[in-house]
């Protein structure tokens, strides 16, 4: 693949939990048309998902923009919900704020930072509480 | 095992994807909580599941998986079927339970496949 540099953005609702991942569903099908290996385009996608359903459960929706070169992918997810009170809690599997109604949908097992850490080959998360979160995921592009 | 042979061990109705019956498949994996597939699965092909929406789908297209199968004899709505349409992945619907469903297929050959580290 050569690409210089591509930019993606994408508004992510917060009101309708079954729609959430059309964003990530859209980057998956852009990053497969690129020809990137299956395995990127898995990695991305999967912590990508896990972003954009945590945006919507946790914080009313949000934004996320991608940007693509010949090495990596870099995603930011930002919202303005009310922020991470604990980081370090917020990292460790099985922990959860996430309400019973989330849970009953299927999410909230406290494992979605945890996923985009494990899949991602570079994670920042930055929050203050009142204001919202940045998390900002890169997933390095194989040769 | 081909898809067609898990709808017939199962007795299931399929609702989208008649052209994937004749793709071949060898591992699965039974769970209602999504998290945990994006966690723990690694490429397994078939998610049988008794979560009814469309995050169900959204999970196995990020997975690659091509076949969903609704137990309990849970219907999904025409949404969730477009999803699955849109994601080239086949769904049905049986009327076995989680535990039989997931005992049937692995008696007649379907694995766990690998877990993630």
């Amino acid at each position: 693949m050569s690409v210089n540099s591509l930019h993606y953005h994408y508004d992510v609702p917060g009101d309708d939990f079954t729609r959430a991942g059309m964003a990530s569903s859209a980057v998956k099908q852009t990053l497969k048309q690129l020809g990137l290996d299956p395995e990127t385009v898995r990695k991305m996608s999967i912590s990508l998902y896990e972003g954009e359903i945590n945006m919507v459960i946790h914080a009313g929706g949000g934004e996320i923009d991608v940007d693509i070169d010949d090495e990596k992918i870099v995603a930011v997810l930002t919202d303005h919900g009310p922020g991470i009170e604990n980081i370090e809690l917020a990292m460790k599997e099985g922990w959860s704020t996430a309400s019973e109604q989330v849970r009953g949908l299927g999410f909230g097992a406290g494992m979605g930072l945890p996923n985009m850490k494990k899949y991602s080959d570079d994670m920042k998360i930055d929050s203050k509480p009142g204001y919202g979160t940045i998390v900002t995921v890169v997933v390095k592009i194989a040769n | 095992m081909l898809i067609k042979d898990i709808q017939k061990i199962l007795d299931a109705e399929l609702l989208v994807g008649k052209e994937l019956l004749e793709t071949e498949v060898h591992t699965a994996c039974g769970s209602d909580m999504m998290s945990d597939v994006l966690a723990f699965v690694k490429d397994q092909a078939v998610l049988i599941t008794g979560l009814l929406n469309q995050q169900a789908i959204r999970t196995a297209a990020m997975m690659d998986m091509v076949c969903v199968v609704f137990v309990r004899g849970k219907h999904p709505d025409d949404d969730i079927i477009e999803v699955a349409r849109e994601n080239g992945i086949a769904v049905m619907t049986t009327t076995q339970r989680m535990f039989t469903a997931c005992g049937m297929l692995y008696e007649a050959g379907l694995n766990g496949g690998l877990a993630t580290k």
